[in-house]
């Protein structure tokens, strides 16, 4: 296998498919997501977009099996997924972890290959080959041995990434990626989702900042606790379909497409 | 000079207190890192007070044997600790809230109950510990239950790491989150018990944050928060037992004073997050600016 490139994806398209059939979840008497449905495959870079509460980051964590669905069903490669899988990885939201935590940038990259080491076994010479091929591929070979808490939003956000291609995943679940990043790293950012979704990984993102929506991804998924509408971006992402998720615009509001 | 240094280890039962303040000490130090990352020294403090209670009961129920006061405290604090769970779960109560309403309710009930029973000159032992009252049958268990606590912690220690860092990512990639946290709260509370003899129910908790913590003040890697805190935690073990009879003072609050020491001088002189090293950092970038 040549692990930097991701060709098996698109040579075996119809295999990679998420399908997520008429879920459901709810945290105990509160319903977050009620019938969702969309399907999506590798290749794909999709925006998850809705107001806050619209069961963004819910959808996520079900999809990374964090959560158990009332009800509905999930496919990933044509099985159910009901708890976690090596090929799914979960990039919770930068505000949700412990920066301080003692740790290096290595250090949590290679946490990315416990699915393949397990409990104790050392890493092998193919775990550490990988650790460093995604520290390249998120230029943070010079970083590798620094602490944690001495990056950068950005930096912090590829430390993640590395992680998720260090697991050697094929679709990738980011919780705002975008939120709190400067200019610049947003830009790189962006540009690293496309490149890995033009390697033939899934990218699904939840996502605020309307205006970059279409310069970003293929396919957008409108939420507010249901799905509003899904498809690719040009047809979806439309005002009207908006109104529905987010309500009225105000005239010159930020979401006027 | 020397003689006076070395005259306390003629004796076998400071021999013996040396050697399990060595053990306790590393057990505790080592043990003490995941206390700190988990940043839960205040629920595992609650737990060390449920202690006590256990043991009352145990010696009420089948008189104090060598395993007897272990069960009956282990059971206590996995009731408690249970329990308070099982409140916050069944109320709109927190775990905390009703952590601390439980541990209070059994520790007061434990103090009535060993006042009234004819052990009441050992109360002040089982608060604050005394470590010169070991016997050899409790040198064994606290052997094994040091051993043990050190097995499941380092075999476990790339999960508990990926626990504790983010649970959430660590559930992603396979690790069984929620069954660590049990097993790592079950060996902490383990490794409360084993240190009961040398500080008492009241500052075991001292002994299972101090070590980690103050090296945490000195280190960014992971595996020196670990091993130095276990270093720290035998090396002041060990001295303030020695102090203690140098001094003449109680070897049990002489550990947790020692500790506390060291942690002070690392909070004022520590190299890189250290008091005075952000003073004079702030003061520096003030005149540059």
């Amino acid at each position: 296998m040549t692990p930097s490139s991701h060709e098996c994806c698109a040579h075996h398209l119809h295999h990679h498919e998420l399908r997520v059939e008429d879920l459901r979840v709810s945290y105990r008497d509160v319903l977050a997501l009620e019938g969702v449905s969309f399907a999506t495959s590798c290749g794909s870079c999709v925006a998850l977009i809705g107001p806050n509460g619209a069961g963004k980051s819910t959808l996520l964590k079900a999809i990374a099996g964090l959560l158990t669905p009332d009800d509905g069903r999930i496919f990933w490669r044509g099985t159910r997924v009901s708890r976690w899988s090596r090929e799914i990885a979960y990039l919770p939201q930068r505000e949700d972890v412990d920066w301080q935590f003692p740790i290096t940038v290595r250090g949590v990259v290679a946490m990315g290959r416990y699915p393949q080491t397990g409990w104790w076994r050392p890493f092998s010479k193919t775990d550490d080959a990988a650790i460093t091929r995604a520290l390249e591929a998120m230029d943070l070979d010079a970083l590798q041995n620094r602490q944690i808490s001495e990056l950068s939003g950005g930096q912090q956000q590829r430390v993640f990434l590395a992680r998720a291609l260090a697991q050697e995943a094929h679709a990738l679940l980011l919780d705002e990626p975008f939120t709190g990043l400067d200019r610049t790293s947003k830009a790189t950012l962006a540009a690293l989702l496309r490149t890995l979704a033009r390697e033939g990984r899934l990218v699904i993102a939840s996502h605020h900042d309307l205006e970059t929506v279409k310069d970003i991804y293929d396919e957008v998924l409108l939420l507010k606790r249901r799905t509003i509408a899904f498809g690719p971006v040009n047809e979806v992402f439309t005002e009207e379909n908006l109104q529905a998720s987010f309500g009225p615009m105000e005239k010159n509001g930020k979401a006027a497409v | 000079m020397i003689d006076w240094l070395l005259e306390p280890l003629q004796h076998s039962f400071n021999q013996r207190a040396l050697v399990a303040a060595l053990l306790i000490g590393l057990t505790n130090g080592y043990a003490s890192a995941f206390v700190v990352l988990k940043k839960s020294a205040l629920k595992v403090g609650s737990l060390s007070h449920a202690l006590l209670p256990g043991i009352a009961v145990a010696i009420m129920l089948v008189g104090l044997h060598d395993w007897s006061a272990f069960l009956g405290a282990l059971i206590a604090a996995l009731l408690i600790g249970l329990g308070s769970l099982a409140v916050s779960r069944g109320t709109r109560l927190d775990q905390e809230s009703a952590l601390a309403i439980l541990y209070t309710s059994a520790f007061s009930g434990g103090i009535i109950l060993l006042r009234r029973m004819n052990v009441t000159h050992e109360m002040e032992d089982w608060l604050f510990g005394n470590i010169m009252g070991l016997r050899d049958s409790d040198l064994w268990m606290n052997y094994w239950i040091s051993f043990g606590a050190l097995a499941i912690l380092t075999a476990l220690h790339r999960p508990l790491l990926m626990t504790l860092f983010d649970a959430e990512v660590a559930a992603t990639l396979g690790v069984p989150v929620r069954a660590l946290n049990y097993l790592l709260l079950a060996v902490l509370i383990v490794v409360l018990i084993s240190s009961l003899q040398a500080v008492g129910c009241m500052l075991a908790i001292g002994l299972l944050v101090t070590p980690a913590a103050t090296v945490y003040l000195l280190t960014d890697s992971t595996g020196k928060l670990f091993w130095g805190g276990a270093l720290l935690g035998s090396g002041a073990s060990a001295f303030a037992v020695l102090a203690g009879w140098w001094l003449n003072i109680e070897q049990g609050p002489a550990i947790v004073l020692v500790l506390g020491a060291v942690f002070l001088l690392a909070f004022l002189f520590g190299p890189k997050y250290g008091l005075l090293r952000k003073l004079r950092k702030s003061t520096h970038s003030e005149s540059i600016s």
